[in-house]
C-alpha cells in the first residue's frame, strides 16, 4: 500500500469539493473494495476522502410512490427496509445474494454500485492487464475466463461487472443522483452510469473524477413475482457466473436483467416483448452478438437455462 | 519400550479418560482468541522488524537485475535479503523447491528478496518498489502435454516401486468378459489452511529460535540446518499451535528461511507471514493427476484383474502423486498392475496434502467401481462387498491387522436408507431437482511411527507431558492428556500438555495420520516408566500398584500419586519404537462413504443433501475430536469433488485463482447434514493404544461417493475434477 493523506468529509458538497482540490482523491465509504484494491496497489490513491459520515444513510419514500436511498446506506439495512421487503423484493433477494453478512453490514449502496471487476488478472499485478495497466494488454482472453464476460466485451477487455445488487437496480429502472464538485446535479440511468470497455477498459463509469453520488431512486414499485436466482460453483460467497433478476407478470410479460456475463448489468429492454414467448427466443435477442471465450461459452447456454428454471418458477 | 508383539490388556483399556468425547482442553484458548500461533509471540519477541516475501513475477527464467534503489530508500527499510546477499543456501530434505531463488527462477512467485522494514505496511510498500528485471524461459505447465513423455518415477522413502505386477493383468484383462478402460484427471489443488505460513526468526548470537507454523518439528529442525548450513543443535523451532496445515507444512517453506536471514542482515527478530495470494505459487500443492484404470470382472462381479496407471507432475527431484496406493491393497483380484510416472512441470513443487495418493487414487477408482458395478448391473455396495479381501492382495498370506470393510459399508447402507437408491441414474425428481445417491470405499494406511514424550510428576500430582508432537487443530492435545490421564490413573485436569517444542523429546509430528497413534503410544511408554518411578518412590511393588483416582494403592496401601514426588519433582522419558509388525501385518484403516445429490436439472447447479461415513479406525481415543477430523474431511471432499482446483494458465505459467476468492473450498450452505459411525476396533498390532489414525481416513472417497452420486442424479458421467456445472449443462435434460 502506497501512502496516502486522509480527510473527512462532513457533507456531500464538500466531499466533492474536497475531491477537486486534491489530485488523485478518492471516496472511501465501507471500504471493502477500495481497501482491498489499495494493499494489493491496484488502486493508489494519494488522498482519502472519507465520506462515512456526510449524513446520506435514510431511506426515503418519494411523492411519486419511489424510494430514495442514500449512498451510504448499508447493504444489510437496505435489504431489510420494510418497503423494499415488500415492494422491491427482487432488490432484497439480490442484495442478500451478494458477499457475507459482515461484509454487507459495512459495504454501501454507492460503494456496492462502484466495485470493481474480479478478474483474476487484474488482481495479479505481474499480468497484464488493459483495466490496470491501459494497453499492457489482457491475460485473461487467452487464459482463464471461466467466470469472465460473453457479451458486451472488446478485444481489450472481457472483464464482468462482478455485482448483485445493480442487475435488480437495472430491472427495477433505478436512477443514480450525484453532486460535482462545482455543486451541480445530475442524474443517470445505470446504462449511462456504466461505460462498455471498447479499449479503454480502465474507465468503467461516466462519473467525472470529483463526482460524488448522493442517491439511488427506485420509481414507484411495479408488481409481479420478484426472482433473483444466482449461480454459481458453492452455495453462498462466490460471485455469479450469471444471475438473473426478473419480476414476472402472471401474462408472462416482464423485465429481466442479467449479471455475471457482462461489463455491465445486462438488460436489453427490446427483447423483453419475447418473454412471453419463453426463455430460448428471448434469450436470443438478449445474447445477440455475445463472444464467449471457448472457456466461457457455457454460459449462453446457462442464462438461457436460468431463465428457463426462473419463468418455471415464477409460475408455481 | 520397543513394540513387538500385539498388545495384552493393558491400563488404556481402562477406558477411564480414553475413548470419551472429551471437549478441547486448549479450547478455551483458541475461542478467546488467547493461543498463541506462530505470528502472536509478542511477549517473546517485543522489538520485532517485519519481511514481506517478494514473489518471482515469472514462472521460469533467470533474473536480470534487482534494482534496490527506491526500495532501500523508503521509510522504514531495514534490509533487503535475495540470493545474491544469502550466501549458499540448500535444498531440505524434503521439500526440492529452492526457498529463496535467484538468479535462476524455477516456478511463478517463488521468493526471490526479503525487504525488512520497521512495520509490515513499511515492507510491503517498500516491496513493491524493487525494480526487477527477469529474462524469461519457456516452461512446461501442461501435464496433459508432458504425459506421453514422463519417465516412471524413482523409487525412494516417499515413493513406492514405479510398477508392481502380480500374476499377468494384461492377459487376465484382454480376456475378461465384463472391463472398464477410462481415464480419469484430477486437478492441482491448494491447502487452503486458515492460518498462513508465518514465522518469528530471533539469532542470539549464532543460535536461532524460530516461531513457525510447522507440522513435523523434525524435520522442520533437520531443514533449517540444511538450507541454512547451520548445526541442529543451534535451532530450536516452537510451534505450539497451529491454525491447520493439511500437509501444506510439513517442513520448513520460505516463511521461515525468510525471516532467518531477514532477522541476520537486519539484526533483531524478524516476523514474516506469507500474503494469502503468494502461498498458492511459492509453497505446495496436491499434484494434478491423469488416472487410467482397467478392470476386468467375470459376470458374477469377481474381480480378476485390475490396473492403475498415474500421472503427475512436479519440479525436478519432487516426489509424484501416489495415487496408486489404494488399489494395490484395496479389493482382491489374482492379477494386477500398477504404475506412476512423472513429468518434469515449472509449476511450484507438488507435495503432501491430506491423504496424499490415496485421497486422489480413490477419486478415480471409486468411480471405476461405480461404473463397473453398473455394467455388471450390481449394486454398487454389493460390488465392493463381493470383492473384499483379508490379506493383501498383492502379499498373499500377509493379513490385514484389522479390515472391516464389509462392515462399513453394511452399516452405511442401512443406516443411509441405501435400499431407496433408483439403479436407474436420472428417475428421481423433485420440481427442478434430480436427485442422486453415491457410495464409495475408503481406505487410508495407518503407519505408526517411534514417539518420545517426557513426562514430569510434581508433588501436587500434576502430570506434564512434553513431546515435539504437534497440534494443527486435530486435538493432540487432548489425546495426549487423556493417555497421560488414563495411564497415571488420574483425571484429565490433572494433566498438563505441552507440545511443539523442538526442546521437547521427538516425534514424528502431524503428518500422513500417523500422528495421533504414534504420539499416543510415546506418552504411554513415558508414563509406563513413570509408573515405575512412583512406585519405586512410593515403596510399593510395580506388580501390585494400581493407579486409580489420583491415588497409588499397593501393599495394603494407598497414596495420593503426588506423594511419590514429595523429595522431588518426578521426571522421565521414553520413546516407543516399533519391531516388524508392520510388515507382518497390512495396517490401515476403512470406510464407507454414502452421499445424496441434488442437480438442478435447468442450471446444473449440483447441492449435497447429506452425508454419512463409517469409519474403522483402530481404538478412537476420542470421539469427538475424531467426529470433528471426519466431518472437516468429508467436507474437504465435496471441495475436491465439487469445486476446488487450482487453474493452471499455461501460457504464463502459474495458478491463476490464487486467493481464497479465487479458490473455492466449500461453506457452510455447502454442507447441510453429515453423520460420522464410527465402528468399535481396537488394533493390538498397531501398539498398547490399538489406534490408528482417522484425521486423513475421511477425505478418502468422499470426492467419489459425489461423483457417483451425480451420475446416479443425472446419468451424466464426470470423469474431470471438480464437476461443475458447465460439464453437465449441455448433456442435462430440463424437467420439473
Ligand atoms: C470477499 C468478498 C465477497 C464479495 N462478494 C460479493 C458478491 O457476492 N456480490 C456482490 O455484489 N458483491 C460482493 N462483494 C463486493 C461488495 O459488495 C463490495 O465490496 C461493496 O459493496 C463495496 O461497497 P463499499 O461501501 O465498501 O465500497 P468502497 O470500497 O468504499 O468503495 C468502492 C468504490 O466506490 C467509490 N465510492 C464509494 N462511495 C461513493 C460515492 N458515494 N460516490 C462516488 N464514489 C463512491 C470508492 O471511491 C471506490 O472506488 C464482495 C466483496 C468481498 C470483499
Ligand atoms: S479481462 Fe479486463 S480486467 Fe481481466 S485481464 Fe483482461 S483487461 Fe484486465
Amino acid at each position: 500500500m502506497k501512502t496516502f493523506t486522509y480527510e473527512r468529509a462532513s457533507t456531500p458538497a464538500e466531499a466533492a469539493a474536497a475531491s477537486a482540490r486534491t489530485p488523485g482523491a478518492k471516496f472511501l465509504a465501507g471500504g471493502t473494495n477500495l481497501l482491498d484494491l489499495m494493499k494489493l496497489e491496484i488502486e493508489a490513491p494519494q488522498h482519502i476522502i472519507d465520506i462515512g459520515k456526510i449524513g446520506l444513510n435514510k431511506i426515503e419514500s418519494t411523492p411519486t410512490g419511489g424510494l430514495r436511498i442514500g449512498a451510504l446506506v448499508s447493504n444489510t439495512n437496505l435489504a431489510a427496509h420494510p418497503i423494499v421487503r415488500r415492494d422491491y423484493g427482487l432488490l432484497a433477494r439480490a442484495l442478500l445474494a451478494g458477499a457475507s453478512g459482515q461484509l454487507r453490514n459495512k459495504a454501501t449502496t454507492a460503494g456496492n454500485l462502484l466495485q470493481r471487476t474480479r478478474c483474476p488478472y487484474f488482481y495479479d499485478t505481474n499480468q497484464l492487464c488493459n483495466k490496470r495497466v491501459p494497453g499492457s494488454g489482457c491475460a485473461a482472453i487467452a487464459g482463464f475466463s471461466r467466470q469472465l464476460g460473453i457479451i458486451g466485451t472488446s478485444t481489450s477487455c472481457i472483464a464482468t461487472y462482478p455485482g448483485d445488487m445493480a442487475v435488480a437496480m437495472r430491472a427495477l429502472d433505478a436512477t443514480v443522483e450525484t453532486v460535482k464538485a462545482n455543486g451541480a446535479k445530475r442524474t443517470l440511468s445505470l446504462d449511462q452510469l456504466y461505460r462498455l470497455p471498447g479499449q479503454t477498459p480502465h474507465l468503467e463509469t461516466t462519473l467525472e473524477k470529483n463526482e460524488l453520488i448522493t442517491t439511488v431512486v427506485l420509481p414507484p414499485p411495479v408488481g409481479g413475482v420478484h426472482i433473483y436466482h444466482k449461480v454459481r460453483d458453492r452455495s453462498s460467497y462466490a460471485f455469479a457466473l450469471v444471475s438473473v433478476g426478473a419480476i414476472l407478470k402472471k401474462d408472462g410479460t416482464g423485465r429481466v436483467a442479467v449479471g455475471g456475463i457482462a461489463p455491465r448489468p445486462w438488460r436489453i429492454e427490446s427483447a423483453e416483448p419475447l418473454l412471453p414467448s419463453g426463455a430460448k427466443a428471448f434469450t436470443a435477442q438478449l445474447l445477440k452478438g455475445a463472444r464467449p471465450t471457448k472457456e466461457n461459452e457455457f454460459k449462453l447456454a446457462l442464462v438461457e437455462r436460468t431463465l428457463a428454471a426462473v419463468l418455471n418458477e415464477a409460475k408455481h | 519400550m520397543k513394540f513387538e508383539t500385539p498388545a495384552g490388556t493393558n491400563p488404556i483399556d481402562q477406558l477411564k479418560v480414553i475413548g470419551k468425547p472429551t471437549d478441547r482442553i486448549e479450547g478455551p484458548l483458541k475461542t478467546t482468541g488467547t493461543a498463541t500461533y506462530a505470528y502472536e509471540h509478542n511477549d517473546e519477541v517485543t522489538n520485532p522488524a517485519y519481511g514481506y516475501v517478494v514473489g518471482a513475477g515469472i514462472a521460469k527464467g533467470r533474473i536480470k537485475a534487482i534494482d534496490q534503489t527506491k526500495a532501500k530508500a523508503a521509510p522504514g527499510v531495514l534490509a533487503i535479503v535475495t540470493a545474491a546477499s544469502a550466501g549458499p543456501l540448500k535444498t531440505g530434505q524434503f521439500y526440492v523447491d529452492r526457498l529463496l531463488a535467484g538468479p535462476d527462477i524455477d516456478h511463478y512467485h517463488q521468493a526471490v528478496a526479503v525487504v525488512v522494514a520497521e512495520t509490515f505496511e513499511q515492507a510491503r510498500a517498500a516491496a513493491s518498489l524493487l525494480k526487477i528485471s527477469y529474462t524469461k524461459t519457456k516452461g512446461a505447465f501442461d501435464l496433459a502435454a508432458a504425459k506421453d513423455s514422463a519417465p516412471l518415477i524413482k523409487q525412494g522413502q516417499f515413493s513406492p516401486p514405479p510398477t508392481t505386477n502380480v500374476g499377468n493383468f494384461e492377459g487376465a484383462f484382454a480376456s475378461a468378459p465384463v472391463k472398464l478402460d477410462e481415464t480419469y484427471t484430477t486437478p492441482d489443488q491448494t491447502h487452503a489452511m486458515m492460518e498462513p505460513h508465518a514465522t518469528i526468526a530471533k539469532w542470539d548470537g549464532d543460535k536461532l529460535t524460530c516461531w513457525a507454523s510447522i507440522q513435523q518439528i523434525n524435520w522442520g529442525v533437520r531443514d533449517i540446518a540444511t538450507v541454512l548450513g547451520i548445526p541442529k543443535e543451534n535451532i530450536r523451532l516452537i510451534s505450539a499451535f497451529i491454525g491447520g496445515g493439511f500437509g501444506g507444512k510439513g517442513t520448513v517453506l520460505s516463511d521461515i528461511i525468510a525471516a532467518a536471514l531477514a532477522a541476520r542482515a537486519a539484526g533483531r527478530p524478524v516476523k514474516v507471514t506469507l500474503p494469502r495470494p503468494l502461498i498458492a505459487n511459492n509453497t505446495t500443492h496436491r499434484p494434478a493427476t491423469i488416472q487410467r484404470i482397467r478392470i476386468g470382472a467375470t459376470p458374477d462381479g469377481t474381480i480378476t484383474a485390475i490396473g492403475h496407471e498415474s500421472w503427475s507432475g512436479n519440479l525436478p527431484g519432487g516426489i509424484s502423486e501416489t495415487a496408486t496406493a489404494a488399489t494395490r491393497l484395496l479389493y482382491a483380484g489374482a492379477n494386477r498392475f500398477t504404475q506412476l510416472r512423472l513429468a518434469v512441470l515449472d509449476l511450484a513443487e507438488g507435495s503432501a496434502m491430506r491423504a496424499p495418493g490415496e485421497a486422489t487414487g480413490m477419486m478415480a477408482l471409486e468411480i471405476a467401481m461405480d461404473e463397473l458395478a453398473e455394467k455388471l448391473t450390481m449394486d454398487p455396495v454389493a460390488f465392493r462387498i463381493k470383492n473384499d479381501t483379508q490379506e493383501d492382495p498383492g502379499k498373499p498370506g500377509r493379513k490385514f491387522s484389522s479390515r472391516k470393510l464389509v462392515e462399513c459399508l453394511q452399516t452405511g447402507a442401512k443406516q443411509f436408507g441405501w435400499n431407496k437408491r433408483q439403479a436407474k441414474p436420472g428417475t428421481v425428481r423433485e420440481g427442478q431437482w434430480l436427485i442422486g445417491m453415491g457410495v464409495a470405499s475408503a481406505i487410508r494406511g495407518a503407519p505408526i511411527l517411534k514417539s518420545a514424550a517426557r513426562v514430569r510428576l510434581s508433588r501436587e500430582g500434576i502430570v506434564t507431558v512434553e513431546t515435539d508432537m504437534t497440534d494443527i487443530g486435530t486435538g493432540s492435545y487432548t489425546i495426549i492428556g487423556q493417555t497421560a490421564a488414563e495411564m497415571m490413573g488420574i483425571s484429565l485436569d490433572k494433566v498438563v500438555v505441552k507440545l511443539g517444542d523442538s526442546t521437547f523429546p521427538e516425534s514424528p509430528g502431524s503428518g500422513g495420520q500417523w500422528g495421533a497413534a504414534s504420539a499416543t503410544s510415546g506418552v504411554y511408554a513415558a508414563c509406563v516408566k513413570l509408573r515405575e518411578a512412583v512406585a519405586n518412590s512410593l515403596g510399593v511393588s510395580l506388580e501390585e500398584a494400581e493407579f486409580v483416582g489420583g491415588q497409588v494403592r499397593g501393599g495394603n496401601r494407598s497414596y495420593p500419586l503426588g506423594d511419590a514426588a514429595k523429595a522431588t519433582e518426578l521426571v522421565v522419558q521414553d520413546e516407543m519404537t516399533y519391531g516388524t509388525l508392520s510388515r507382518e501385518y497390512a495396517q490401515d484403516a476403512f470406510g464407507a462413504h454414502f452421499v445424496e445429490v441434488g442437480v438442478n436439472s435447468y442450471t446444473g447447479e449440483i447441492r449435497v443433501r447429506r452425508m454419512l461415513a463409517v469409519c474403522h479406525a483402530g481404538r478412537i481415543l476420542n470421539p469427538k475430536a475424531a467426529r470433528s477430523q471426519v466431518i472437516g474431511a468429508m467436507t474437504m471432499g465435496v471441495g475436491a469433488a465439487l469445486m476446488e482446483e487450482l487453474v493452471v494458465d499455461k501460457q504464463v505459467g502459474f495458478f491463476v485463482n490464487h486467493d481464497l476468492a479465487g479458490y473455492e473450498v466449500p461453506v457452510h450452505a455447502d454442507i447441510p447434514h453429515q453423520e460420522v459411525v464410527l465402528l468399535e476396533d481396537l488394533d493390538p498390532t498397531m501398539s498398547p493404544m490399538k489406534a490408528k489414525g482417522i484425521g486423513e481416513l475421511g477425505i478418502v472417497g468422499v470426492a467419489a461417493a459425489v461423483a457417483n452420486a451425480v451420475y446416479n442424479a443425472t446419468g451424466i458421467r464426470v470423469r474431470e475434477y471438480p464437476i461443475t456445472l458447465d460439464k453437465l449443462i449441455g448433456k442435462l435434460s430440463i424437467n420439473g
